[in-house]
């Protein structure tokens, strides 16, 4: 079954062509077909290929499949081949499962879009580039991948595309992200010249050969792929896109913005691992970028009203736990966080459009309340993936959350400054992750139910909900299978805690949280209200409220001033030139239609002069 | 040709004028032993018939149009 890889791509791919083409003359029940069923006989061959992988593992632990070659040029010979090993697989098969579920969940979601068949387009799409990002077996496949995962996010945003501010913020991603994709091309660039292939494996054998640790060339290229991968996964400082990106569908925003797209930045520092091993100083930064965003991320999710923007930095803070433990050296517990992560963040988003649906498009959490009876499915499932966020113990994200605050004080790059920022974010995901469900699902009820889900968008939840909870329990076997393809982590003598004690103190960290958001929102609501009406108060409120005002200072930095340089040069002195030419043949032109007077004998007189010009001419020269 | 206003006038010059060209063809070719002369003559010849029947064809319906065949005030196509 290994050898059917190929379709797992393929089959989104094509359907995604025949959407586009022939889409508005399908019937929704059709184009959902196309849509879900692609999807799921995709994740159906990579659990079947994976079902291979686990009983017959290839030779090498990794299965590659050339398919042909891209390009031939002067030693220049990118192949499209997949390549499949262990860290691959996993991202496959959660992007083909999850993103099957939320197809599903789509096909009922969506169906009184007039975009129907558009969405799905879109939406396979997209499944389409992530695969080929994630099984490229060279890094121009992936950026391939990378920048059709770009594009797909960028339509999907702007999906309604009637509302001006959803062609704002579809623009405000992709020219965000587009400034990380520079810095990774530029990488790209570097590695090509300096190794001599992008073939990703010979580029990782190659570099430990010929770059000794800590060169200038590991340093400057491990952070131009940094770059790309900060703003892919909307990290530290190139995260402001991220909040914004809500605007498309919900369940856009649980596969793309959530589950599987943010997470690509991982995946390629996972990827190349070696070259980032290499560089101590990139990696260093790894670690802070995803200590920082995720403390920063954390506060500001404390303060948003939309449910939407709650769990929007929600995910970019999970995320950057990813790359706290990408930094300090956890490969593994960062997928195994990525894969826990998809399940429970997924669940959320799916949840979210729920409540979003049945409250009649209103956002506000605020505006919400008591939909614990009214929609019980939902509140049982919310309240599991929110449990998992926010590190219920022995649930998927208590596993992973914990992996990988332990590994920010005991793994190789560990320090104690990243477990406490680890340990405050915990608290962070706790008070929010609370808070929200509080406000939505308890209290007095707001605003009348209008619409119930129907079963394609229940067992979606139910499915999800099921894998938050036991994800967690295949800890030791998943980190197991992931070794040949992520060294494990290397743990340093120098902890001042024990592992138990690290995950109490977590436990003991969300327990506090739950407390605190029960006296906020619960049994007080009057309390946080308090708190909101302190100056101080207000100021960090505010302040963290627009995401610690980074979009005011890219506004003044970028945007103000390019706006104003370009109102400076609106006629373009480039453009001056070019208009030059086209005065002179104006100018041209006007002289000689003056000649043109319909007279037939001034023409004949035009001719014979010039006959006489010429014999001339021809005599005497 | 140049000084007349006459329409007709005009093609006449031009009929005289191609005849004026193939008879140096003629002579020529008569100059130096090549047949070459009488063909192009023979071309020319049915060129100018042609271009008599469309001229005069043309010359028609201008009259019908303008009621006139002065060539001076059939000057509607300036540029």
């Amino acid at each position: 079954m290994i050898s059917l890889l190929w379709l797992v791509p393929a089959l989104p791919l094509v359907s995604a062509l025949v959407l586009v083409l022939f889409g508005s003359r399908l019937s929704r029940g059709a184009v959902a077909a196309f849509g879900v069923g692609s999807i799921g006989l995709s994740a159906l061959i990579t659990i079947l290929a994976a079902l291979s992988f686990f009983s017959a593992p290839p030779a090498g632990n990794s299965y590659t499949q050339v398919l042909w070659t891209w390009i031939d040029v002067a030693g220049f010979k990118p192949e499209i081949s997949f390549y499949l090993d262990a860290l691959s697989l996993v991202m496959v098969l959660v992007v083909t499962f999850v993103g099957f579920l939320i197809h599903l969940y789509s096909a009922e979601f969506m169906v009184e879009d007039e975009g129907y068949s558009r969405f799905f387009a879109y939406m396979n799409l997209f499944v389409a580039s992530m695969i080929t990002l994630l099984l490229g077996n060279n890094l121009l496949l992936l950026y391939l991948g990378w920048e059709g995962v770009g594009l797909c996010s960028y339509l999907l945003i702007g999906f309604w595309y009637r509302e001006p501010v959803n062609g704002l913020a579809a623009r405000k991603a992709f020219i965000v992200t587009r400034v990380g994709d520079t810095a990774m091309s530029l990488g790209l660039f570097l590695l090509f010249t300096q190794l001599g292939t992008l073939q990703i494996q010979d580029l990782m054998q190659r570099a430990s050969q010929q770059w000794q640790s800590g060169s200038i060339y590991a340093l400057v290229a491990a952070l131009l792929l940094l770059g790309g991968a900060v703003g892919k996964s909307a990290q530290l400082p190139l995260q402001v896109w991220l909040p914004d990106a809500m605007a498309g569908p919900t369940p856009t925003s649980a596969l793309i913005h959530a589950a599987t797209m943010v997470t690509a930045g991982v995946y390629l520092i996972a990827r190349t691992h070696v070259l980032f091993a290499l560089a101590p100083a990139a990696q260093l930064a790894v670690a802070i970028v995803g200590a920082g965003t995720l403390l920063l991320a954390g506060f500001s999710a404390l303060t948003q009203h939309d449910i939407k923007r709650v769990l929007a930095y929600s995910t970019v803070s999970q995320i950057g736990y990813m790359f706290l433990a990408l930094g300090v050296g956890a490969w593994q517990a960062a997928i195994f966080h990525f894969m826990a992560h998809a399940f429970f963040k997924a669940l959320l988003f799916l949840g979210a459009g729920v409540v979003i649906d049945a409250q009649h498009d209103e956002h506000s959490i605020f505006r919400m309340g008591g939909l614990r009876k009214e929609l019980p499915i939902t509140f049982w499932t919310f309240l599991i993936g929110g449990c998992s966020l926010a590190g219920l113990p022995f649930t998927a994200g208590f596993f992973a959350k914990d992996l990988i605050i332990w590994a920010a004080l005991s793994a190789e790059g560990g320090q104690p400054g990243f477990w406490i920022a680890g340990i405050i974010g915990a608290l962070l995901t706790s008070l929010y992750t609370f808070r929200l469900i509080f406000r939505v699902f308890f209290g007095p009820s707001n605003t009348p139910v209008t619409k119930r889900p129907g079963y394609a968008m229940t067992v979606p939840l139910l499915l999800l909900a099921a894998l938050s909870i036991v994800g967690g329990n295949i800890k030791e076997p998943f980190l197991a299978f992931l070794h040949p393809s992520l060294p494990a982590t290397i743990e340093s003598a120098s902890a001042f805690l024990t592992e138990v004690q690290s995950e109490a103190t977590a436990a003991t960290v969300f327990l506090i949280g739950l407390y605190c958001a029960y006296l906020f929102h619960l049994q007080k609501g009057t309390l946080a209200d308090a708190l909101v009406v302190n100056p101080v108060g207000r100021t960090l409120h505010q302040w963290w409220f627009s995401g610690w005002g980074f979009d005011w200072i890219y506004d003044k930095a970028f945007v103000q001033p390019f706006i104003r340089a370009a109102e400076i040069n609106k006629s373009d002195f480039v453009d001056a030139f070019y208009t030059g030419v086209a005065r002179w043949a104006e100018l041209f032109y006007r002289g000689l239609s003056q000649t043109e007077t319909g007279r037939v004998r001034w023409y004949a007189m035009g001719m014979a002069a010039g006959s006489v010009v010429f014999i001339a001419m021809v005599l005497f020269l | 040709m140049l000084v007349r206003r006459d329409l007709i006038v005009v093609l006449m010059s031009l009929e005289v004028m191609l005849n004026a060209a193939g008879l140096a063809f003629v002579v020529a070719g008569a100059r130096w032993h090549q047949a070459d002369g009488q063909v192009v003559f023979l071309f020319i010849l049915a060129m100018a018939a042609a271009e008599v029947a469309v001229g005069l064809a043309l010359v028609m319906q201008i009259y019908r149009r303008f009621k006139s065949l002065d060539v001076d005030a059939l000057s509607e196509m300036r540029g």
